[in-house]
């Protein structure tokens, strides 16, 4: 993967850091015990993390061709493998380490693109 | 804590993969400081996306992290010079960690706090350092090793499949996804799906609100009540 220069690295990472300290510090700043925010608010608050994080899994295989060989059949199989080891096991460690492990080996033994 | 070393190892090596060195990781892990976010980031770091983007993106990832603070205010009053690195190190980890330890008799609640939200970073960063010196010294073919990415936030996604009151959200998330990513293609799909998930479940509110109703009261009284 292409990395951008260190200055612009810098800004990134600097950009990320300060909105997430901003994230964590509103509550602080804005409510008290009593004070609490709007109801619409704590309503997408708490709504949204479980619709963000589908997004996530669809946004870390954007680049799988659906329509061209493979056809996204590496990632297919081993997000089902992945979902079908941790409804079995609940264990964050086995099922990351042998999905990714499952994905290497198809990507680099099974589904070859030349 | 086992978790936030494994995750924080995935991490580094992901930062390695991009051919960016151990420094870069561990400098991630000290300054920015958040799980899912920091393996959403790595994808920033080829710097086709506008600091705008990201600034939005960071903010929609890392929404509920405001919700965890609500629930500490009071707790992390009288917590003095610590109360700035409290809010700082607020992780899923670490609120989860914080909601569900006791703190032992004799011990000051504050320091007890501290000291749990700085070994969680200690145990990140450690981690992250550890998984890019692996990956530097990995000699084996790592084509494909980007869907530990994938792997983790399909981990999330179930979990929250079982456990949380309705299965909507999930559902509009992924459909928004896909036809974001369709109509705007890989580099700029994130905006574009985030407004449509926010503008549906906003329309949805009168509907999903009385499912997850419950959730809210029981997580809030539960955390207050080991508090």
């Amino acid at each position: 993967m292409q990395t951008t220069t260190i200055a612009n690295l810098l800004l990134i990472i600097t950009v990320v850091s300060l909105v997430t300290i901003f994230t964590r510090t509103l509550p602080f700043l804005f409510f008290s015990g009593d004070k609490q925010p709007s109801k619409y608010v704590l309503y997408i608050g708490n709504i949204l993390p479980p619709a963000i994080m589908a997004m996530l899994l669809i946004y870390s295989i954007r680049f799988e061709t659906p329509f061209k060989y493979p056809f996204g059949l590496p990632a297919l199989i081993s997000i089902f493998f992945v979902v079908l080891l941790h409804v079995w096991k609940r264990n964050n460690l086995i099922s990351i380490l042998v999905g990714t492990v499952c994905y290497m080996l198809l990507v680099q033994v099974i589904f070859i693109v030349k | 804590m086992i978790g936030y070393i494994v995750v924080g190892m995935a991490f580094g090596l992901l930062v390695q993969n991009t051919g960016l060195n151990f420094l870069w990781a561990g400098l991630i892990s000290l300054t920015v400081y958040a799980g899912s976010m920091q393996f959403v980031m790595i994808n920033f770091l080829s710097g086709a996306n506008g600091l705008l983007e990201i600034a939005l993106v960071t903010f929609i990832v890392n929404m509920r992290h405001m919700f965890y603070g609500l629930t500490f205010i009071n707790r992390f009053k009288n917590m003095g010079s610590k109360k700035p690195y409290m809010i700082f190190a607020l992780t899923d980890e670490t609120y989860a960690l914080l909601c569900s330890t006791k703190v032992p008799a004799g011990v000051d609640a504050g320091t007890f706090f501290f000291c749990i939200a700085l070994l969680n970073q200690i145990y990140w960063i450690s981690g992250t350092l550890i998984g890019a010196l692996f990956g530097s010294m990995l000699s084996l073919d790592t084509t494909g090793i980007e869907f530990t990415m994938t792997a983790l936030f399909a981990v999330i996604c179930t979990e929250q499949w079982l456990s949380f009151p309705t299965r909507i959200p999930a559902l509009i998330g992924l459909i928004c996804a896909v036809f974001s990513l369709s109509i705007f293609g890989a580099t700029n799909m994130l905006v574009p799906a985030m407004f449509a998930i926010i503008l549906i479940l906003t329309a949805l509110k009168p509907i999903l609100e009385t499912k997850i109703a419950t959730l809210e009261a029981e997580e809030i009284r539960q955390c207050k009540q080991q508090l």
